[in-house]
C-alpha cells in the first residue's frame, strides 16, 4: 500500500519536472530565436508568360472569362520582386519544425493556389478542390528519394487529401485532365519561407548561429548566401535572379 | 555515288532513331541490385527465390526489360507510345496493376497475376506457360531490382465486397457515378477514349499515353473480370494519368459503375442488353452537377 503511494508521488513529481522543463526550454527558444528576412528580385523585365487556352473545359474558361489565365513560371511584382521562391536553410540539422497552420494546396479556377507549396519533411498538407470540374492530383517525385508518387481523383465535392513527404525534393505536381495545371511541392528540412508577390520573405524560428540560406526557383535555379543570425534579431538576405 | 554530307546525315538520322526513343531512367548499378539477390516472394503456398529466376529472366524477359530491369532492353526502342507502352522500369517499383492503394507497393500476388495474364495492347505476352514456381521466382526477381521492397511493405489490398445482382436501377445509378466522377473527360461519354482531355495525356515519364477505349473489343490491361474493373478505378493505375477513386466512390456505387462500364464494351453482356432496353443516352457533359 505504502509502496504504491510512494510510486504515485515519484511519478507525479517526474511529470511535473518534465512539464516545467519543456515550458522553460520553449520559453528560452522563443526569446533566443532569430529570423532571416529579405527580398528576392528579378533582374530585368519579367519574361512574358503565355496565356492559357482553357477552352477544352468550359468551366475553367468561364472562371477566367474576365481575367485570362497565364502560366506562373515567373510571377514578378511591380517592384521587380520575384514570387514563389522557396527559402530554406541548407544542411539543417535542428529539430523538425512545429507545424504552423495546416498547409493547403487548393485547386481553384483550374489553377493551383499556391503555385509552390513549401513544407518540412514529414509535415502534413491538405490538397483540396474549390472547383466544379473534376481534377486529378498527381505529384511525380523520384521514387529513389523515398518519396512515392500517387494519383488521386478530385471530382467536385471531393474530401481533401491529406499527405506528407518523407524526403527533401522539389516535386512537380500536375493534373492530367487539365495539362496546363502544374505546381510544386517544395519539401525541405527545417525552417522555410516562400517569397510573396513583392519578393518579400521571412524565415521564422531560426536559432542563433551561422547558416547558408538557399533560394530555389522552379526555372531560375538556386542561389545560396551565408548569414549570421543573432539571438532574437533579424538577419537579412537578399537575392537577385536572372530569368532563364 | 553519295556525297560525304549525305552519308553523314543518313548515319546521323539512323543513330537518332535508335537513341531518341530511349527514356533512360536507370539509376542503379548491377552491384547495388545484386545485394538484393536473396529477395523472396510468397504466392499462395509457393515461395519464390530471386536467384532461381536468373536463367528464365535472361531467356524470356531481358530483351525488353533489360539486364538492369529498367525497361531499356534492346527491343524497348521499338515499342512506341501511345499504341505500345514501353516496358516497366522495375527499379522505380511503380506498377499499374495492383490490388493496393495508389502510392503503395503491389502484393506478390499482383505481380504474379500480371506475369500470368500479360498485358493486352502491349508486347507483354501471357507467361502462363511457365510453371507456378518459375513465375513465383520471377516475381522475386522483379522485386529485387527495386530498393523499395527492402524498407517498405505492400499496401493493404482495397476490399472488394461480393458482387450484387445487376439491375436496371444499378446501371442507371452507375451512369450517374460516371457523370459525377467525370470519367468522360478522358474516356469520352460513350467510352470511346475521345474525351476533351484524351489527346494530351502523358505517363509519369512524359510519354504520350491513350485512355482506355471500352468499345474496341480489347480488354483492360489489368484484367477483364468485374472484380478487375472494380479494382482498376479504385486503386488507380500508378505511373499513368488514371487516378484512384477510392476516396470518392463508395463500394456499392463502385459496383454500379462496373455495370455501367460493361454497357460500353463490345462483348455481349447482361448489362448491354439492359442498357438497350432502357434506351440509356450518353451522359451530357454540359449538364449541371447532379442533373443528368
Amino acid at each position: 500500500m505504502r509502496n504504491r503511494h510512494n510510486l504515485a508521488v515519484v511519478l507525479s513529481a517526474v511529470v511535473l519536472v518534465g512539464c516545467a522543463a519543456l515550458i522553460l526550454s520553449q520559453g528560452v527558444n522563443a526569446a533566443g530565436e532569430g529570423k532571416i528576412t529579405g527580398t528576392v528580385k528579378l533582374d530585368g523585365p519579367a519574361p512574358h508568360m503565355k496565356g492559357i487556352d482553357m477552352s477544352k473545359d468550359p468551366y475553367c474558361s468561364k472562371a477566367h472569362a474576365s481575367d485570362p489565365a497565364h502560366y506562373e513560371t515567373y510571377v514578378a511584382g511591380a517592384n521587380g520582386g520575384l514570387a514563389n521562391v522557396v527559402l530554406y536553410i541548407d544542411g539543417w540539422t535542428g529539430a523538425a519544425q512545429a507545424s504552423n497552420a495546416v498547409l493547403v494546396f487548393d485547386q481553384r479556377n483550374c489553377m493551383y493556389t499556391p503555385h509552390v507549396l513549401a513544407m518540412d519533411t514529414g509535415e502534413s498538407f491538405k490538397v483540396q478542390t474549390s472547383d466544379q470540374t473534376a481534377h486529378n492530383i498527381h505529384p511525380n517525385p523520384n521514387p529513389m528519394t523515398g518519396n512515392i508518387p500517387w494519383n488521386q481523383s478530385q471530382p467536385p465535392g471531393s474530401p481533401p487529401v491529406e499527405k506528407s513527404w518523407k524526403a527533401t525534393e522539389f516535386i512537380p505536381v500536375k493534373c492530367n485532365i487539365h495539362p496546363w495545371m502544374n505546381g510544386w511541392f517544395a519539401v525541405v528540412k527545417g525552417p522555410y519561407a516562400t517569397s510573396d508577390e513583392n519578393g518579400n520573405f521571412t524565415i521564422n524560428n531560426v536559432p542563433p548561429g551561422n547558416y547558408t540560406v538557399t533560394a530555389w526557383h522552379e526555372a531560375a535555379g538556386t542561389q545560396t548566401q551565408k548569414v549570421t543570425v543573432a539571438a532574437g534579431a533579424a538577419a537579412s538576405a537578399n537575392f537577385t535572379f536572372k530569368a532563364k | 555515288m553519295r556525297t560525304r554530307l549525305e552519308k553523314w546525315s543518313l548515319l546521323l538520322s539512323a543513330a537518332a532513331v535508335f537513341v531518341l526513343p530511349t527514356v533512360s531512367s536507370a539509376q542503379l548499378s548491377t552491384s547495388d541490385i545484386d545485394t538484393r539477390l536473396g529477395t523472396e516472394s510468397h504466392v499462395g503456398n509457393i515461395t519464390g527465390h530471386a536467384k532461381d529466376a536468373k536463367g528464365d529472366y535472361r531467356r524470356y524477359c531481358v530483351g525488353c526489360h533489360g539486364p538492369l530491369g529498367d525497361g531499356n532492353g534492346e527491343n524497348a526502342p521499338y515499342m512506341q507510345p501511345p499504341m505500345y507502352q514501353q516496358p516497366r522500369d522495375f527499379q522505380l517499383g511503380i506498377f499499374k496493376c495492383r490490388s493496393t492503394p495508389t502510392g503503395t507497393l503491389p502484393t506478390d500476388q499482383d505481380l504474379y497475376d500480371a506475369i500470368t495474364r500479360g498485358f493486352d495492347r502491349s508486347n507483354m505476352p501471357q507467361w502462363n506457360t511457365l510453371s507456378k514456381q518459375q513465375r513465383a521466382d520471377l516475381v522475386a526477381w522483379v522485386k529485387h531490382f527495386s530498393p523499395r521492397w527492402v524498407g517498405e511493405k505492400p499496401g493493404t489490398p482495397i476490399p472488394i465486397p461480393p458482387e450484387p445482382e445487376v439491375t436496371a436501377e444499378r446501371i442507371k445509378a452507375g451512369r450517374d457515378v460516371f457523370a459525377r466522377m467525370q470519367c468522360w473527360k478522358c474516356h469520352g461519354v460513350q467510352g470511346m477514349a475521345n474525351g476533351p482531355s484524351a489527346s494530351t495525356l502523358q505517363d509519369d515519364l512524359g510519354r504520350p499515353i491513350a485512355a482506355f477505349n471500352f468499345t474496341d473489343g480489347t480488354r483492360p490491361k489489368c484484367g477483364d473480370t468485374d472484380q478487375d474493373i472494380y479494382r482498376i478505378f479504385m486503386t488507380g493505375l500508378d505511373g499513368t494519368p488514371m487516378p484512384s477513386f477510392a476516396d470518392n466512390i463508395k463500394p456499392d456505387e463502385a459496383w454500379d459503375l462496373v455495370f455501367y462500364l460493361r454497357t460500353f464494351m463490345s462483348q455481349k453482356s447482361k448489362e448491354k442488353e439492359m442498357a438497350k432496353q432502357l434506351a440509356l443516352k450518353p451522359v451530357d457533359p454540359n449538364a449541371p452537377a447532379g442533373q443528368q
